[in-house]
């Protein structure tokens, strides 16, 4: 117990050293870019910067998909010359409801619909279930499997989109992740107003090519013909325009897009650029439909409708709309970045500015300063020379949970900073118990060896029990906190194993040495 | 000062009857408790916007503040404030918006009250912004709600299987009464209720199991060592023996969270209060409530089956 080889010795240092060197790129750059570099990194309430949390639009999804299934159903029916009463997607309940004129038309209704689903379905699952009553009604229902794969789905793609266009405002560093089954989390350092990057994920930025109807007359009012809908001017919502439903060009075919002026005019344009098959399309419909307007629709506004003078052939085109130059930059990157398959909304936000994150550091640094000389001094005045070691346990616990946090690329949070000053508490204890156990022991009478062997094997016993309980509860806090409260968890857990190798190894080790060295005859506890 | 200790805590060899206070503590707990709970219901939880949805904002102005200036730019906006206090310095100060009705209404809020400020205040900063949506709110309720059930129960289980179950009973029941005592204390001082309450309540469950299981660790080991002594007796004893550690850990703990209340900053210095009294809390109800409970539940039962009680620990 109180014998160290000089193996075991060496390593129980060089596991300290090794802490202290896991330590020093936290308190320079990286010197060259091929040394590995880990350091702890400062949370967002420390740096200053904002955290958003932004929920992907399940039922967007859900309902978009629908909608065009119910396009698809309207396809297949036509052929045959099946009529229904109504066709129309149910959202709430995830399915569509199909009522046909003639019941006796169900089996042909079916067998039309029946490649539909076999199509759509993916891994042998078919996305909808098909059921029928003899009244002429049929029921598309989508499947929970099916509705799954198309959220993950759409949460990975806006990852995607969001990192894309985040990128394109120049913020240095910012942290996309998912969280839970539906929300992404962006963490933005440095920017305590996020209110562009809101503005720039608050759009689907979905946009289509689709012509106007000319025969109707949208400000009117009523309801629209069949496969036209009645959309509002972007800039002017109570101006309504008849655009048909159905897509000529959409904008996932642009390459890119540029904000520019309009050499003539003068005036904000975005420039774009079609891939092949978008320049294909766009070709072909602006060929055909010469001299009849063509609306440009983003997420459901019409940003303008010119009228179509000449086919254009060359995959290119200018989008103008009473832009400012802010605008037509923010629709260039929201055009560049791609749509988001659903809305996003944002349903948390903190920011925190750069003042109040070196205030906080400040506060937390002073807290852990005088922390730490209460607890060293107490310890000193009340166990003496076990006290210091203590002590010296207690300084490398510091380092080691720092080398740690280092390794891990750990976030510290100010939450965080209180958690390591309360280890620093804690993690004395096992040296109390420690000192208190084997002050028994000699108190029973054994000669210094004995109470120090006794001393320690009984005292680890509890040092153990009574920490894993702890443990417990923080890792806990861990999975079910969030933000800083799990640096909060993160340091602490870190805290209790380092303090359990400090009192297991090293406070050992120290007794040992001091004890071969000046063997003394009574032990100063 | 580096040799030998200057002072102890406590004497050597006390041999202070705690088990005679059994019935007193339990009481003055049970009632201390049974306040808490009422003082849980009315007034209630200073709900924090982590839980109650909402916005806050921290604002600082050049000079000390002027309240009436920024709750009369508010109201010019017809913004509904909830709160224009001041926060630390007389020169910030926090802004509370109650929970709006969509996560759009949040995002729409939080932009007018920018707005209004930095056009009628001249030189104002927002320092920090906390917006929470209402379904997120619920979902950390639920969340926090869940660590503290999760972990009672995994302390419950662990401490079984260490020891005998009057022991995970004692444990348990005495957490559930400091946490009360927690929240009792959260509803008296309106200190606000927030996710770092949550860390600070979970913190004080684990020094207070720490605690109780080095008292009962030591219960345990003389359940084995002294065959005929009576239990009440035994449980005074391991107490006694402990002694000097439960309140030199307590005192550690206590001094390492006190520059946290006194310099750790607003944000902070709540979750250290709660942490201070939690400390006294759980200290002394490792004396006089879980030792207590174990009495109650061991009475015969611990030394009937001495024999195979010990058999489990001695292989530990």
């Amino acid at each position: 117990m109180m014998y160290f080889t000089p193996l075991k010795s060496a390593v129980i240092l060089g596991l300290c050293a090794l802490g202290a060197i896991l330590c020093i790129p936290n308190l320079f750059a990286a010197p060259a870019p091929w040394l590995p570099w880990r350091q702890v990194h400062l949370g967002l309430d420390l740096r200053g910067g904002s955290y958003l949390l932004l929920e992907v639009d399940m039922k967007a999804v859900v309902k978009e998909r629908l909608d065009s299934m119910v396009d698809g159903v309207r396809q297949a029916l036509r052929p045959g010359s099946i009529f229904y009463q109504t066709l129309e997607a149910q959202p709430e309940q995830n399915r569509i409801l199909l009522k046909l004129r003639d019941s006796t038309k169900l089996d042909a209704a079916m067998a039309a619909i029946r490649p539909l689903i076999a199509a759509e379905g993916s891994r042998g699952t078919p996305e909808f279930d098909m059921g029928s009553s003899p009244d002429g009604t049929i029921v598309l229902t989508l499947s929970p499997v099916a509705m799954n794969a198309r959220a993950r789905g759409a949460v990975q793609q806006s990852i995607e989109i969001v990192r894309r266009r985040i990128d394109e405002t120049g913020v240095v560093d910012p942290q996309i992740t998912q969280q839970g089954e539906t929300r992404i989390v962006v963490q933005l350092p440095g920017i305590s107003d996020p209110n562009r990057i809101k503005e720039l994920l608050g759009k689907t930025a979905h946009m289509t090519f689709q012509l106007v109807e000319e025969t109707a007359n949208a400000n009117a009012g009523g309801v629209p013909p069949p496969g036209v809908d009645y959309l509002p001017m972007q800039d002017n919502p109570n101006q309504k325009i008849a655009v048909r439903r159905r897509i000529d060009v959409d904008g996932g075919d642009l390459t890119d897009a540029r904000a520019g002026t309009n050499p003539q005019t003068g005036e904000w344009v975005v420039n774009f650029t079609f891939n092949s098959i978008g320049a294909r399309r766009f070709g072909d419909v602006t060929r055909q439909n010469v001299n009849h307007r063509f609306a440009i629709v983003l997420d459901g506004k019409v940003i303008s409708a010119p009228v179509i003078r000449e086919p254009i052939t060359g995959g290119r085109g200018q989008i103008s709309g009473n832009f400012t130059a802010a605008s037509a930059n923010d629709l260039a990157v929201l055009l560049r970045a791609g749509a988001l398959p659903a809305p996003l909304t944002v349903v948390e936000e903190r920011s925190v500015g750069p003042e109040l994150g070196a205030d906080s550091i400040r506060a937390g640094a002073v807290s852990l300063a005088v922390g730490f000389i209460l607890v060293i001094g107490f310890m000193a005045t009340f166990y003496g020379l076990f006290g210091w070691f203590a002590n010296v346990c207690l300084v490398v616990n510091l380092v080691l949970m720092l080398g740690i946090m280092s390794l891990l690329q750990a976030t510290l949070t100010l939450p965080g900073m209180a958690g390591i000053l309360l280890t620093l508490g804690m993690a004395v204890d096992a040296n109390i118990l420690i000192n208190e156990r084997i002050r028994e022991e000699q108190r029973l009478g054994r000669p210094p060896l004995s109470a120090l062997e006794h001393g320690f094997t009984r005292a680890y016993n509890t040092i153990f029990d009574s920490n894993v309980a702890a443990f417990l509860a923080h890792v806990m806090l861990f999975i079910f906190g969030s933000g800083p409260v799990r640096g909060f968890a993160v340091t602490i857990t870190v805290g209790i194993a380092t303090s359990l190798f400090t009192a297991w190894m090293l406070t050992r080790l120290l007794v040992s040495r001091w004890y071969a060295a000046r063997r003394p005859q009574l032990l100063p506890v | 000062m580096f040799m030998r200790p200057s002072f102890r805590l406590v004497p050597d060899n006390t041999r202070i009857k705690f088990m005679r206070g059994r019935i007193m503590g339990l009481v003055v707990s049970a009632v201390l408790s049974t306040a808490s709970v009422v003082l849980f219901f009315y007034p209630g939880l200073n709900l924090g916007i982590d839980f109650s949805g909402g916005i806050v904002m921290e604002v600082r102005t050049p000079g000390p503040a002027d309240f009436a200036q920024i709750r009369a730019a508010l109201s010019a906006e017809h913004i509904p404030e909830q709160g224009v206090q001041q926060f630390g310095d007389p020169s910030e100060v926090l802004i509370r918006l109650g929970a709006q009705p969509t996560e759009a209404a949040v995002q729409q809020a939080v932009t007018r009250v920018r707005t209004a400020l930095e056009k009628s205040v001249s030189g104002v900063k927002v320092l920090r912004t906390d917006a929470v949506g209402a379904s997120v709110s619920a979902e950390l309720f639920r969340n926090g709600l869940l660590a503290l059930g999760i972990s009672l129960v995994m302390i419950l289980v662990y401490i079984w299987f260490r020891f005998e179950w009057q022991f995970a009973i004692g444990a348990v029941v005495t957490l559930v009464l400091d946490i009360t005592k927690a929240i009792g204390f959260l509803a008296i001082t309106r200190i606000e209720f927030d996710l770092v309450m949550v860390a600070a309540i979970l913190t004080i469950l684990g020094y207070s199991t720490n605690d109780k299981v080095v008292v009962y660790d030591r219960v345990r080991e003389n359940l084995r060592k002294y065959k005929t002594l009576p239990l009440r007796d035994l449980i005074d004893l391991s107490i006694n023996e402990t002694l000097n550690r439960t309140l030199g850990t307590s005192m550690t703990v206590f001094l390492a969270s006190l520059p946290l209340a006194l310099f750790g900053g607003q944000s902070i210095s709540g979750f250290a209060w709660v942490m201070l009294f939690g400390i006294v809390v759980g200290t002394s109800s490792s004396i006089f409530i879980a030792a207590p409970i174990l009495l109650f539940l061991g009475e015969n039962r611990l030394r009937r089956e001495a024999a195979p009680a010990a058999a489990p620990a001695a292989r530990s």
